[in-house]
This record gives structure tokens, sequence and C-alpha cells, in this order.
């Protein structure tokens, strides 16, 4: 369509203006905000507070949380989008429906409700506790609770391709003689990569800035289970804002890159579909 | 290596796909499977290949029983409509895709796809991918790649369907010469009489899951074994009329019937096809319509004309050849006589 | 997903035809339905299949239904009274609800004037910038919720861009209601735009064409025929965006300043309650919440079904017109 023919329409200038002034004021000022007050900070002063060790530990926590979460969302999503996909059992429907659950439960009900269930007279934690498995106020919570929170983004990314598979083309492979372990590895597999990448770096995206769960579960002790985002929170109720936005800055700067690779993948996804 | 089907029957819910279906399928032949859709005649290929597990009855492959074998184990080549390529995987990933599940070792993989992709003349494209080749490339590679493994028989589903006209004449012509080369035993699925003739040894002709008819396609193309078979197969002038001790009569003409020997009338359907009526000028003999040309039309390699019977008011097609044309000088409007050299006679059963 | 939106963007006649062909395909399949059970090619064993089911529904069961059942006995321990009395009968949890639903709304208004314009130029025109504009809007997605607390208070906080000015003014808007509004704003902003834009994809400009053909303004072409055909799908967006709105916490609690009575919102009072060791209390809140989210976990459903259907059918009408 050329771009003539889609100016017929009247309203461009109303439409794509409101957008830009919302856009700019809502999320671009305020973005800006945070990257004019990083550059008013010395590199020294910079440094010093990213590279302290509770800030690397923090950090460090962050991401291997968050990576692990998002890697664990991978292997639980592709089960979930296979069988939800594939197979016929009761209360399919309500099992598909909860799916989205975690993106519909406030953070904070999720994260107060994970403590609960897995401190030693919880009802998980009463099971789990004697057998040396401690998830509450433990790194393991924190992963815990980041994969609830990532639960639904791999499974909506792999279930829409694993449906539009063509059936003939497993039959394909089953009439050359592959079984069903080949099959799966050699000719859906390779297809459902790019959607579980893409699942994986949203998961992985929601997992680092994630902060109302975490704070409950994890104990926020320094060093130990403390997350960048609580480090943040810290700094600032300290009134130290140059801090705060030094460590603001690695997160959204990993954000960012996140999300263009998101829509990188979700390019190469839309063209081997 | 020949195939036996025996008594095969398939329902999907209150549909009966087949029902007792009998099939013979020669070792080293290339056999049609013809039918209007909706025959059976796909599910009958997937039933063999293993796709689909039959209701009742067995499958026999060169002596042994398949009937409960998986598609894996059977080692057939099946040909989807829709090619069913592997869109992540190169031409020649493809291709050795068989070789590989099978775990032959590498450099005769290689060796073996090189001469498969020259056998469906695709040499040199693979490193292509299934989304960089025409409709007909895509055929050839998923050709080559149910080829593969040496198969024992190779099954093809509506193998041209997908494909244009033009692309579709070359490939037929190609088909048949490929299976003279290897002569490996070939059953395909086509719901076009045209396409089965001119590829296919033998002719299976199938109707609401059943079997009507089988032979080479010139039996069954001059001695359709009923009414179905011989409307399906090619354009047919249908006549009502009545049989009774061996002569079938309709209108002013009667036409020899002997394997209809009633006492008592019957009513029957004539069939004559459009080139096995004659027209003349003049009324010849015992029996010949009288009837007005309605419109003639002479572009092709046979000139056909349209004409209605002056009595009953049916509305017949005729092809003749321009030679007989020219001779005539039919026109729009012109009186004629119409006769059958030959007719077929149905008696009962199946009625258009 | 925004890739999916271009290629809607290519000439209609081709999706047009390619739906119409599959429509034919459907009505040929019809008498062999079921078939696509019975294909045994693309089966699994039994045994796989069992399995599988089963450890799918064991994790869903414990990452997601025993905690929804925990939320509410844990609510409930000390009976139906004083359940109630933890939500009624304090007055700082009455506030936090008041206040949590004002700064949904409020949020939630805001998001549909901004995804209804920013899905309609998307969806309707091409311009330079477009793919970037696209990209932008999913920022605050992944952005975290801290950070977005923090820029808001880099930029009205005291020693803040804008602090000193609004101080000299008595204006507040950190600590108050107005900063709760801006970052529950942030935190939603793509929802209502994400849900539209393929929405309004797929049921392509013919109608509106039409009707400016027929003489109709820009306003009446809005109202009486780009809102009726995406009333569903803005729904759908109105839903998960006030589902996250109510829900969200980490950006509200860095602007709030954490004071009971004032900005506590629901959220925020979950997490007071905890520190103050009023368990039941907590879980109180958190069942209202919970609850909340169910709910719109049942319209979500609901409504994708209508969406769906809304889809199908301006493709076909579409299709028809083709012929």
């Amino acid at each position: 369509m050329s771009t003539a023919n889609q100016r017929v329409l009247p309203g461009f200038s109303l439409s794509l203006g409101y957008t830009l002034f919302y856009l700019t004021l809502l999320v671009l000022i305020p973005l800006g905000a945070c990257f004019v007050k990083a550059s008013s900070l010395t590199f020294d002063q910079f440094w010093a507070t990213v590279w302290s060790e509770r800030a690397c530990n923090a950090y460090a926590l962050t991401f291997g949380a968050a990576f692990i979460a998002a890697f664990v969302n991978c292997l639980i999503g592709l089960l979930l989008a296979w069988v939800l996909v594939r197979y016929e059992f009761p209360m399919k429907r309500y099992f598909d429906a909860i799916v989205d659950l975690p993106l519909a439960l406030p953070t904070a009900v999720a994260g107060l409700v994970y403590a609960s269930l897995y401190v030693p007279n919880g009802w998980l934690g009463q099971v789990l506790v004697p057998l040396g498995i401690e998830a509450a106020y433990t790194r393991l919570g924190i992963v815990l609770v980041l994969i609830f929170t990532g639960l639904p983004f791999v499974v909506r990314t792999v279930q829409p391709v694993l449906e539009n598979f063509d059936p003939e083309v497993e039959e394909a492979a089953a009439s050359l003689g592959a079984t069903r372990w080949q099959t799966f590895r050699r000719v859906l597999f390779p297809g459902l990569v790019p959607a579980l990448l893409t699942g994986f770096a949203l998961a992985l995206a929601r997992g680092l800035g994630e902060y109302g769960s975490v704070v409950f579960i994890s104990g926020n002790i320094q060093n130990q289970t403390e997350i960048a985002p609580f480090l943040i929170v810290a700094k600032l109720e300290e009134f130290k804002y140059g801090e705060a936005t030094a460590l603001a800055i690695v997160l959204l700067v990993f954000s960012l890159v996140l999300l263009g690779l998101i829509n990188l993948l979700e390019r190469w996804s839309k063209k081997h579909a | 290596m020949s195939i036996t089907v025996r008594n095969v029957s398939k329902r999907f819910g209150n549909f009966a796909a087949l029902d007792r279906v009998s099939v013979d399928v020669p070792g080293g032949s290339l056999v049609a499977l013809l039918g209007p859709s909706g025959s059976g005649k796909t599910t009958l290929l997937r039933i063999i290949a293993g796709l689909e597990v039959a209701d009742e009855g067995e499958v026999h492959c060169a002596g042994e029983d398949i009937t409960r074998q998986r598609p894996g184990e059977r080692n057939m080549g099946f040909v989807f409509q829709h090619y069913a390529l592997f869109r992540h995987m190169s031409v020649l990933e493809n291709v050795a895709f068989a070789l590989r599940v099978r775990g032959r070792p590498e450099s005769s993989i290689q060796e073996r796809v090189r001469q498969l992709l020259h056998l469906v003349r695709l040499d040199g494209l693979e490193r292509r991918y299934p989304s960089q080749l025409s409709g007909g490339q895509r055929q050839r590679v998923a050709l080559a790649r149910a080829l593969a493994a040496e198969p024992r028989v190779l099954l093809l589903d509506e193998p041209f369907g997908a494909l244009d006209a033009k692309v579709r004449q070359e490939l037929r012509q190609w088909l048949r010469h490929l299976h003279d080369d290897i002569g490996v035993t070939s059953l395909f699925v086509t719901h076009d009489q045209e396409e089965a003739f001119e590829v296919a040894d033998q002719v299976v002709v199938m109707q609401r899951g059943r079997v009507e008819q089988t032979g080479t396609p010139q039996e069954v193309f001059e001695h359709p074994a009923n009414a179905f078979v011989m409307d399906f197969l090619g354009n047919v002038n249908v006549f009502h009329g009545r049989v009774q001790s061996g002569r079938a009569r309709f209108g002013s003409l009667a036409y020899p019937c002997p394997e209809y020997q009633y006492e008592e009338e019957r009513s029957a359907a004539v069939y004559v096809r459009p080139h096995e009526l004659e027209i003349d000028r003049n009324a010849t003999g015992e029996g010949s319509l009288p009837a007005r040309v309605q419109h003639v039309i002479a572009a092709g390699s046979v000139a056909k004309i349209q004409v209605l019977v002056a009595d009953s008011g049916q509305d017949l097609a005729i092809e003749m050849s321009r030679e007989r044309l020219a001779e005539l000088k039919l026109q729009a409007g012109d009186s004629v006589y119409v006769f059958p050299r030959r007719a077929h006679v149905f008696c009962g059963e199946y009625c258009i | 997903m925004h890739e999916f939106a271009t290629t809607l963007l290519e000439p209609e006649p081709v999706a047009a035809h390619s739906t119409g062909k599959d429509h034919e395909q459907a009505l040929l399949a019809k008498p062999l339905a079921g078939r696509a059970q019975l294909r045994r090619g693309a089966e699994d064993p039994p045994l796989v299949r069992w399995a599988l089911t089963l450890t799918a529904i064991l994790i869903l069961t414990f990452l997601v239904i025993i905690p929804v059942a925990n939320v509410f006995a844990q609510a409930l321990i000390d009976g139906p009274g004083v359940y109630w009395h933890n939500l009624v009968a304090d007055a700082d949890t009455r506030h936090a609800i008041v206040l949590t639903l004002t700064v949904a709304l409020v949020a939630v208004v805001l998001n549909v004037i901004f995804g209804v314009a920013a899905a309609r130029v998307i969806a309707r025109f091409r311009f330079p910038g477009r793919t970037l504009l696209v990209t932008l809007i999913d920022i605050p997605f992944s952005v975290s919720p801290v950070v977005a607390g923090l820029c808001f208070v880099l930029l009205f906080g005291l020693q803040g861009f804008f602090g000193g000015w609004l101080q000299e003014h008595g204006i507040k808007v950190l600590f108050a209601t107005p900063g709760l509004i801006l970052a529950t704003s942030f935190v939603t902003f793509p929802f209502v735009a994400r849900e539209l834009i393929p929405v309004m994809e797929a049921i392509g400009p013919d109608e509106e064409l039409a009707a400016l053909r027929l003489g109709a303004s820009g306003w009446q072409i809005f109202w009486r025929v780009t809102m009726p055909n995406i009333k569903w799908g803005l729904l759908y967006g109105v839903i998960l965006c006030n589902a996250r709105a109510m829900g969200e916490f980490g950006a509200v609690y860095v602007v709030s300043g954490h004071i009971a009575g004032s900005t506590d919102t629901m959220p925020l009072r979950v997490e007071r309650l905890f520190q103050e060791s009023q368990s039941a209390a907590s879980f109180a809140v958190a069942s209202v919440l919970t609850l909340l989210a169910l709910v719109t976990l049942a319209l979500k459903v609901g409504l994708e079904r209508q969406t769906r259907r809304q889809i199908e059918q301006g493709s076909e009408s579409k299709f028809q017109g083709e012929h």
C-alpha cells in the first residue's frame, strides 16, 4: 500500500500527535531524566557504586536467578504448551486459562503466598524443610517465585506455533522411519526454537525487573538474597539518588538491549513460521 | 513388491470411508486409485502406509501381513499432496532424513542423495530450502525423499493436485518414465481420469468407500462395469428407456443388449459417449433420432456439436473429427438425424 | 507480534484470498472431521501421553493452584467474621481499596485514549519511524517497575528536576495520588495499544474507507465504524491494563512514600500488614486482589472468544466483498 493511499483516512496528524505527546510525557521524559541524572555523575562515582561488592552480588543474583528461572520456564513452558495443544484431558480449558494467572495476579500477592507456603510450618514447607529444602528467605525461593511470574511467556509463545504445525510433516517423518523422539528432536523442535527463545527473553526481561514478588520471599539479606531492584529502593530510602540512578542505569540498559533482542527474535520467528 | 488389501473397512464417526475394500497391486506395477472426493481413495492409501489403522481387514506386502506394523516399520515411501517437506531443512537434509534416522554412515548418505537428486533432475540444488523452490521442484524433492531409503512401495497422494496445468502435464510423463526406470511398485491417488489413464498400468475406480472396477485404462474405459464408472470417466449422454429380451428401446431407437434377457420390460439407462454418436443429414435405416443443431464449436482438435432431440427435447453432446464436420457442413438450426454407433445399457442400479 | 502486524498491512487481496481458500478447505474437510485424532503417524504412545499430562497438571498445581488456594485459606484462617472485620473495619485498608480503584480508573482511562490513538496511527497509516514507535511503546514492559518509579522520583522529588518549582507552587506529585497515577500509567502503558494493533490490522481499513467515500467525517467514522469494530479488543486491553494497574507494586512503592491512610494502595497495604506481622489481615487484602485476578482471567477467556469471532467476521465480509 502506498503512503498516499494510507493517508486517505482522516485524523493522521491528530492520532500521531497525541501518541507522540503522551509517549514523550509519560515514558521518554522520565527515562531521559534517569539518563541525564546518570550523566551528572562522574565516571568514578558511577563505577564505585556499580562495582561495589554489594552491587555486584545483587546484580549477580538478579541475573543468575532470572536466567535460571527463564531456563526452567522454557522446559515447563514447552511441556505445558505441548500437553495443552496435543492432548485431551478433563478440565483442560481451566488448566489452559490458569496459565495466565501470573499475569493477572498482583506480584505482591504472589510473593506473600509463596513466602508463606515454603516457611517451615507452611503447606509445602512442612514437607520440604525436613527434607532439607528451604525455599523461604533463600535464593531458591527467589528462583521459584520468578518461575511463577514468568510462567505464561514461554507457554503463550510456543502454543500458537505448535497449533500451526502441519500434522502431515510428522506423518512424513514417521513414514520415513523416524521414531517419535527423532521426529520431535529433528523435525518439530527446530521449528520451535525461535518461539522458545522469544519466550525465554520475555521471561528473562520480566525476571530482571521483578520486585514485588521477590521482596517477600527473599528476606533481603545483604550480599546473599538482595536483588538489584531492592538495592535501588534501599539507596532511594537513604536519599542517595545518584547511587540509585547509577544502579538503575545498568538494569535499564540491559532491559533495552533485551527489548531490541525480543523484537529481532519475533521478526525471525515470523520469517520461519 | 506386491500389495494386497483384503476386506478393509474404515469408519470416521458415522461416515464409512471404506467398506470391505479389496485391491491387488502386482509387484512392479504403477496403479492409480481413481475416484471423486470422499470416495475413500486417500484413506485407503493412508491405511496401506500405516498412517491410519483399518477397523477391519488386512494389508499384505509381498506376502507378509503388515496390518499391525507402524508406518516406520513398513518402509514405504509416501509423497503427500502438499509435499510436507521439512521447511527448516535444506533439500539435502530433507532427502537424507530417512537415511540419517537409520544411522547410515554420512559418506554413503552424501553419495545416495547426489544420486537421487540427479534422478529427479535437481542437481545442484542441495543447499536450497523448500521455500526457495517452485511447486514442481518441491514435488520432486518430496519424491526423492520418499525414495531415499529404497522403499518397497511408493505411495503418492494426489501427486500433481497442487500444481498448475502445464507443470502437471510434464510431471505426469516424467513420473511414468521414472517408474519405468526404477521399477518400484507404485500406487497413486487421483481424481482426474485423464491423469490416471495417461500414467497408470492399472486403474482402480472407487466410489463411496467401495471399489467399482479394476482394470487397465483401456478395459475400464471401453467396458465400464457400471453406470457410475461410465459416468465418471468422461462426458456421456444418457437416454432413459426400457429393456426386454435383449433389446433396449429409447425414443424411436433400439439397441441390442444380450446381457439383459428379461421376459418382462424393465427401465434402463442407455449411455452413449459423445464421440460414439453419429450425425447424418438423412434418416438411416431403423434407428435414428430427428434433431436440430443448436451450437457448433469448431475450435479444438475435435469439433463439438450440441443438438436438441426433436420429440423428447433432450440435449445431446456429440464429438466428431473436423474433417467430418467440414463434410457435413453443419450449422446451427440444421435438421439432422442422430444415432449411436455404440452404447452401454445399464439396468436398474445407479442412475443419474 | 509486531511483524505479524506489519505482514497484515501488505495488500489486502492476498489475505482475503487465502481466507477464502481456508474456508473451502474447511468445508472439504468436514466429512472427515475427527481425523485429526486418528493420525497414527503424529501420535505419541499412550504411556508418554499420560506421563506428560500428569507432569503438566502437577506443575500447574504446585505453581498456581496451591498458592491460590493458600491465599484464601490463610485469609479465612480465623473464620469469616475476622476476615470481614479485617477488610472493612480497618480505616487504612478501606482507604487503600478506594485509592487503588481511583488510581486504576484514571490510569486505565489515560491509557485507553493513548492506546486507541496509537493503534489507529500504527494500524492505519504508514510513516517514517513507524517501526521505532512500535518498539518504543513496548519499553515499559521491559523496564523494571522500580526503575520506572525512580525516574519519577528524579523528576518530581525534592532534589528532582521539577521538585523545587512544584514545591514553590504548592503542588504535590510525589508521595501523593498524582505520583501513584503517573507510575501506574507508566507500567500499564503498552497494554491497550498492544491489544488493539493486531485487532485493527486484522479487521482492515475497508469499512472505514467505505464510510469515508459515503461522506462521513473523521469523528463519525471513528465513533460509528472504528469503535464498534474494536470494542471487544478494547475491552480485552482494558481488563489486562486494569489488572496490572490494581496489582502494581514496585513502581508505586517507590513513588508512594508509603504513608498509611494516604498513599497506600492495596498491594502496598498487603506488604505493610505483612511487615507488621498481621498475617490474616494481609491475606485478607491479598484475597480480594486474587479474586480480582480470577475474575480478570474469566473475562479474558470470554473476550478472547469474542475477539476471535469478530476478526473472523471481519475477514469473512472482506472475502465476500472480493467476489
